[in-house]
């Protein structure tokens, strides 16, 4: 018999090219997602060595990082963001690579067309220039950020040189209590385990938490794996998976459909499989949770109080918790609840499908955002943005008082002019609180759309339970 | 990519912990299609104040470390975004090593990629570091030349000398030593086994059941 094997091993095992004794493996990409800010000096690279795409057919691009969201047009963002975008424009024509250009009814956040698009499929390596593209791992895929440099290597190659990661089982035992989200699950166990937690790992996230998820929940817990320190987070592939999968436009169809998904039964982590760490968590009595610091594992239960530096014994953790405290304007020992906020962003690709602004949407309804405070939602795709319009959520969002934008990261990295002013106080469904991430000078808290429809509506930090 | 053997150097003390690549280079700074002007945004939002000027508490702005190649980090170095730009501001900074106690993974990719050392040290060697730091800054050059305060990387020997000649081994994988010892980059490493790539894209390891699954063009 052989050994158990997880469904990392799985997948690892199965594009590992070559590994000579000494040096990483030649790890074969299946999927190539490129966008606008990480790839340039890539392409640049290939030109310069006078090389060619090896598999144009494997990659995809778009735009989304710079691109505006008010309009449709370059003229709507500045020059040097103009020339990014028209440079992966020409690095795409002169290489035979895919392209979700501006006006494409297709475009959107490339961890949001990758799935919705049906290129996302269990079983595959994919990479991408983006810390992010751990969400592919929702579908069962081996998916991890590059750097640019390694970008250029699959570009020219289709492969990457690693050294293989250790594997770190984190189990979702319980139930979720209604308000109470996946975006919740990930910030919990980011402030458990801390932003370094997960380094040299890939997390698989499994129990029956993790299986009640639906497909845009899973992805939204894979999505923030990188907070967790883990360049890769991965969910074992199941009949939800394959019926999110069924009729894409790029998943196989008929009789090799039936082939794929009878290999896909195949992949999930065998009983017995060994992980080098591992960590459980019991969901059932789970608060939305609410981060009130300068990086994602400064997170605490919505009704919690915010850490006291005094009863930090660890002096570098305690001044970290005290720069953190001084960048937010927040006291020792103070609850986050209630709260004042100026704005309140929905977007991201860790919270911009259908299933958040719905979710969001459930809360709005019929009510209005608080005077003062400014909404903004940024569906994470043109897809999604149709079909959230399609069935009527829009509307909700703007007679609340809210804005809606075309697709795009927007307001989550603050490239395209959607941003906070210096001291601002946000609440966010993106990924990231660091000092100035949506804007300099501004401050941002990261909780789920639930949790930021509620608090668009009072204007303070709102239990969403409670409303 | 610059070889990397051996270098001698005072250190420049950012010692925070969990310092993300948001603020080694904000995202306003990646706008750019090649690498210039990437030294202009290196820890900007710490460098500035918000009206522009420079702020003269951050030790990139003193004097004293001004020249200096070798930064000291707080533990998970380079944490959040995969941006290269982090390694390429830092090396337009003419900085060359980064030591900390860890590093995130794809920030020390990024960095062994553009000959920018990381150095692991363990949380002792760390605090002597500090320490020495806190020394310099107490005799502000009365006692002590700035040449006294300088640390050695030997990277074939895989060493890091402190002031006082205490020596801490630091790991570094034998594949990314060779590369920066030789200033080597990967793509013609890589590019050595198309055969074996090619081969590979003709297997069924490739294509499970011949399902031409992933092309997509």
């Amino acid at each position: 018999m052989t050994r158990p094997q997880t469904l990392f091993e799985k997948i690892w095992d199965r594009h590992v090219v070559v590994e000579e004794p000494g040096s990483p493996a030649v790890l074969y990409i299946d999927l190539h997602l490129i966008h606008e800010v990480t790839s340039p000096q890539a392409f640049a690279g290939l030109r310069q060595r006078g090389l060619k795409v090896r598999r144009p057919d494997r990659c995809v691009a778009t735009m989304d990082h710079s691109t505006p969201t008010k309009d449709l047009s370059l003229s709507a963002i500045d020059e040097q963001g103009a020339r990014q975008l028209e440079q992966l424009r020409r690095n795409c024509a002169d290489f035979g690579i895919r392209l979700y250009d501006l006006s494409d009814e297709q475009r959107g956040i490339v961890h949001v067309i990758g799935p919705e698009l049906g290129f996302t499929q269990p079983g595959m390596t994919i990479v991408c220039g983006d810390s992010h593209t751990a969400t592919h791992g929702a579908f069962g895929a081996l998916a991890f950020g590059v750097g640019t440099s390694e970008v250029e290597l699959v570009l020219a190659t289709q492969c990457l040189l690693q050294y293989r990661p250790k594997t770190y089982q984190v189990v979702f035992e319980g139930r979720l209590q209604a308000g109470v989200t996946a975006k919740d699950m990930i910030l919990a166990l980011i402030a458990q385990i801390g932003v370094g937690g997960g380094t040299g790992h890939v997390f698989e996230y499994c129990g029956e938490a993790v299986q009640a998820l639906n497909m845009e929940e899973r992805m939204t817990l894979c999505n923030m794996s990188i907070e967790g320190g883990a360049r890769a987070g991965m969910i074992a592939p199941d009949d939800t998976t394959f019926e999110y999968l069924a009729n894409r436009p790029f998943a196989p169809k008929g009789e090799a459909w039936e082939q794929m998904v009878a290999y896909w039964r195949s992949l999930p982590s065998d009983p017995g499989a060994q992980y080098d760490r591992r960590v459980t968590l019991d969901v059932s009595k789970l608060e939305p949770m609410i981060t009130y610091g300068t990086n994602p594992g400064m997170g605490i239960p919505i009704s919690g109080r915010i850490p006291d530096p005094q009863q930090e014994k660890d002096a570098e953790k305690r001044a970290a918790l005290e720069k953190a405290l001084r960048y937010m304007g927040f006291q020792p020992n103070q609850p986050m609840l209630d709260q004042a906020v100026d704005v309140v962003f929905i977007g991201s690709c860790t919270n911009s499908r259908l299933t958040d602004l719905r979710q969001a949407a459930a809360l709005l309804k019929g009510r209005k955002v608080a005077d003062g405070v400014r909404l903004i939602v940024v569906p994470g795709s043109e897809s999604v943005r149709r079909q959230a319009e399609a069935e009527g959520l829009h509307r909700i969002f703007l007679e609340a008082g809210g804005e809606w934008r075309y697709a795009g990261c927007s307001m989550c990295i603050a490239m395209n002019g959607d941003q906070l002013q210096p001291g601002q106080l946000a609440v966010s469904t993106s990924n990231r609180n660091f000092e100035g991430r949506q804007g300099d000078g501004g401050r941002t808290i990261l909780a789920s759309p639930l949790t930021a429809a509620a608090t668009a509506i009072r204007g303070r930090i709102t239990d969403p339970r409670r409303l | 990519m610059q070889p990397f053997e051996r270098l001698t150097s005072a250190v420049i003390p950012v010692l925070h912990n969990d310092i993300d690549t948001d603020q080694i280079i904000p995202a306003r700074y990646l706008k750019v299609t090649d690498k210039n002007g990437l030294a202009e945004g290196l820890f900007a939002r710490w460098r500035y104040l918000p009206d522009g000027s420079l702020n003269m508490d951050f030790p990139l702005n003193q004097a004293r470390y001004q020249g200096r190649q070798i930064l000291l980090a707080g533990d998970n170095f380079g944490c959040g975004s995969s941006r290269e730009h982090a390694p390429w501001a830092l090396m337009a900074w003419n900085i060359r090593a980064v030591i900390s106690t860890s590093f995130a993974d794809i920030f020390r990719n990024n960095a062994l990629k553009n000959g920018l050392l990381p150095v692991q040290v363990d949380k002792q060697t760390h605090a002597r570091l500090v320490d020495f730091t806190e020394q310099e800054r107490r005799q502000n050059g009365k006692e002590r030349a700035a040449e006294a305060w300088v640390v050695t990387i030997d990277l074939a020997a895989q060493t890091l000398t402190l002031p006082d000649g205490f020596q801490a081994h630091f790991p570094i994988e034998a594949f990314h030593k060779t590369c920066l010892l030789r200033g080597l980059d990967s793509l013609g490493y890589l590019l050595d086994f198309s055969a074996h790539i090619d081969a590979y894209e003709r297997s069924e390891r490739a294509y499970p059941f011949g399902v031409r699954r992933y092309d997509f063009a």
